[in-house]
């Protein structure tokens, strides 16, 4: 069970505070989309979680162990990531990407064992990205890519998946897919993963537990709490849209003028 | 159909010929460089020199003491500076980064010409002892230049991105050289000979005796090189990625830039600022090796330095009329055509810099 106990996010500098007093606790097996307005603090949400950065204060744990106090190779084997960057590097494939994945399981010169090889072809036959395994990352499409990056995290193994806007280079199709997968992981092999995205209506739709991120603060619930469905009203309400409960969708209001 | 049959070739058992085959030509230009010259050594008297010292004292004297010492300065240098390529291209995701393009050999120059110019007021003893060429002096001025410009360096990576660092590390290159060209002015004539005979670059400046010095610190960044190997191919994808797949990216950098360091310095101190072999030698390993994995690039990576490294100073002991060649010139001509190559046909490396 992934913990977050009066957990303040944010940054010694000028940012500040950027979330204060954060209480949740998500059980094995869940998917929990995180939703949120440009800015508010989602990705230093999902970064805290991720042990990038420490918290200002309050304590991340998972299975009672707090995720800040111990080292990041660890830490590795119990939270992956898949941020948005584009990356890119001369010279590597796809396949060397997900064995990259294996590095926290690896001895010091990163020799794959018999256990590693077979975590990372399970992890590219669930994506689908054997067939181009092969081919450098450099030339492959975005959305190709971007399913080299969350193999690379399936090959991690590890109890936490957190993947930060990892949808914005994917078309609608491919989004369905990816978070459908995504879901289905959380499900078949009782894994947590947390997801923020942009695709509020798709989120609603697959999340198991929703996380509204606003003002500071972190709503959570599942889609069809009335808390929820109010927090989704003030943080997205706009004087021309208007998010409708019933339809799980936002809708244009009334031209006033 | 030529190119079909060797793309059909399985990669492993095509990069095992292509290093097999780098291996035997390494062995006969080294061959090529113990027997030929100024003076050309037919195989009995090169054998002879190498199995029967006595008999032969003139030959002796050349391979022993002035070609074999040569040689294996060259292999050293390559490998060192090979890897030093391999460890900052990764370290600052930079294709074009080397010691040369980032400004470090430029902190080297500096570094030897203040001790150049120093020795110069300190007065004659001072000088008699540089002019020994390899003194401590230019050891330390180099050590010490390499090391400062590589944490200036370092720091800038972080609030800048690539091109910018690359300007700026050439931009040094250009104040170092307008500095040392004042400085230089202020030192006596022997000084500025002591200078500009480093500057050129050689491998012919070393003795058995130096070997030592050269070898030890190579070996202790190469350790360091291969302990950080695994942590800088996460560092392949960004120190977001690194850190979140277990690596101790603080670390690791400190570690990294200690390797550039160790391996860089004293090659520059004893054989002058050896400029391309770092920024392309890394590019032919990832296209033997067929992958940017560190570990698989670190050999690689040595091999074809220590090959560049011998056929450059090959050419430039070739028995030409006058003088000998300059090594940075041979390298040069090679190194900055590759450069411009890639960039041209490289699309992927276009857009990462």
């Amino acid at each position: 069970m992934l913990k977050l106990t009066n957990l303040c996010a944010g940054y010694a500098g000028p940012r500040g505070k950027v979330l204060s007093n954060v209480a949740l606790s998500v059980a094995a097996g869940t998917f929990v989309c995180v939703v949120g307005r440009n800015g508010v603090g989602k990705s230093t949400l999902l970064r805290t979680i991720s042990g990038l950065q420490g918290p200002l204060m309050g304590e991340v744990s998972l299975n009672q162990v707090n995720l800040h106090e111990m080292t990041a190779q660890s830490r590795a084997r119990l939270i992956s990531v898949v941020t948005t960057d584009r990356i890119s590097s001369p010279g590597l494939t796809a396949r060397d990407v997900i064995e990259l994945g294996r590095q926290p399981y690896t001895n010091w010169r990163g020799q794959l064992t018999q256990a590693d090889k077979a975590a990372v072809e399970n992890a590219m036959h669930r994506l689908n990205t054997k067939r181009f395994a092969d081919k450098p990352l450099d030339g492959l499409s975005d959305g190709e890519r971007q399913r080299v990056m969350i193999s690379r995290a399936l090959a991690q193994n590890a109890d936490v998946m957190v993947l930060d806007e990892i949808t914005a280079f994917l078309d609608l199709p491919g989004r369905v897919e990816v978070m459908s997968l995504l879901r289905r992981y959380a499900h078949t092999s009782e894994k947590i993963v947390l997801l923020s995205s942009h695709d509020l209506e798709l989120s609603l739709e697959l999340a198991d537990q929703i996380w509204i991120v606003d003002d500071g603060k972190v709503v959570c619930g599942s889609a069809t709490d009335k808390t929820v469905q109010n927090a989704l009203s003030s943080a997205f309400d706009t004087s021309d849209v208007a998010y409708d409960p019933s339809r799980r969708q936002f809708k244009l209001k009334q031209a006033s003028s | 159909m030529k190119n079909n049959s060797i793309s059909q070739l399985n990669p492993a058992v095509l990069q095992q010929v292509i290093v097999t085959a780098c291996i035997l030509c390494l062995m006969m230009i080294i061959l090529f460089n113990l027997s030929f010259g100024q003076v050309a050594l037919g195989l009995d008297r090169l054998s002879l020199a190498v199995f029967a010292p006595d008999t032969d004292p003139v030959a002796t004297q050349i391979v022993r003491d002035i070609r074999l010492p040569r040689i294996l300065t060259g292999l050293i240098a390559g490998a060192a500076l090979g890897i030093s390529g391999v460890l900052m291209q990764a370290l600052f995701r930079n294709p074009m980064a080397d010691a040369w393009s980032l400004g470090l050999l430029a902190g080297g120059q500096l570094g030897v010409a203040l001790i150049v110019t120093a020795a110069a007021f300190a007065g004659p003893a001072a000088l008699a002892f540089l002019t020994a060429f390899q003194g401590v002096g230019l050891t330390a001025g180099a050590i010490i230049g390499v090391t400062v410009f590589a944490f200036i360096m370092a720091g800038l990576s972080r609030r800048v991105n690539n091109i910018t660092l690359l300007v700026v590390g050439l931009m040094l290159g250009f104040t170092v050289q307008g500095l040392v060209s004042i400085v230089m002015h202020f030192a006596n004539r022997i000084g500025g000979r002591v200078f500009s005979g480093w500057n050129d670059g050689t491998f012919a400046g070393t003795e058995f005796a130096d070997l030592g010095f050269i070898l030890v610190p190579t070996l202790i960044g190469l350790l360091i090189a291969c302990f950080s190997a695994k942590g800088l191919s996460a560092m392949l994808l960004g120190e977001t990625y690194a850190r979140s797949m277990g690596a101790e990216v603080k670390k690791l950098r400190w570690l990294t830039l200690a390797a550039v360091v160790l391996l860089v310095a004293p090659i520059t101190a004893y054989c002058g600022p050896i400029t391309f072999i770092g920024l392309i030698v890394p590019h032919f390993a990832r296209a033997i090796a067929r992958t940017s994995q560190i570990v698989k690039l670190l050999p690689i990576a040595a091999l074809c330095g220590a090959l560049l490294a011998t056929i450059a100073d090959a050419i430039v002991h070739l028995p030409w009329d006058q003088h000998f060649l300059h090594l940075n010139a041979i390298l040069a001509l090679v190194g900055a055509p590759v450069v411009i190559g890639l960039l041209l046909t490289n699309q992927g490396l276009r857009g990462r810099i």
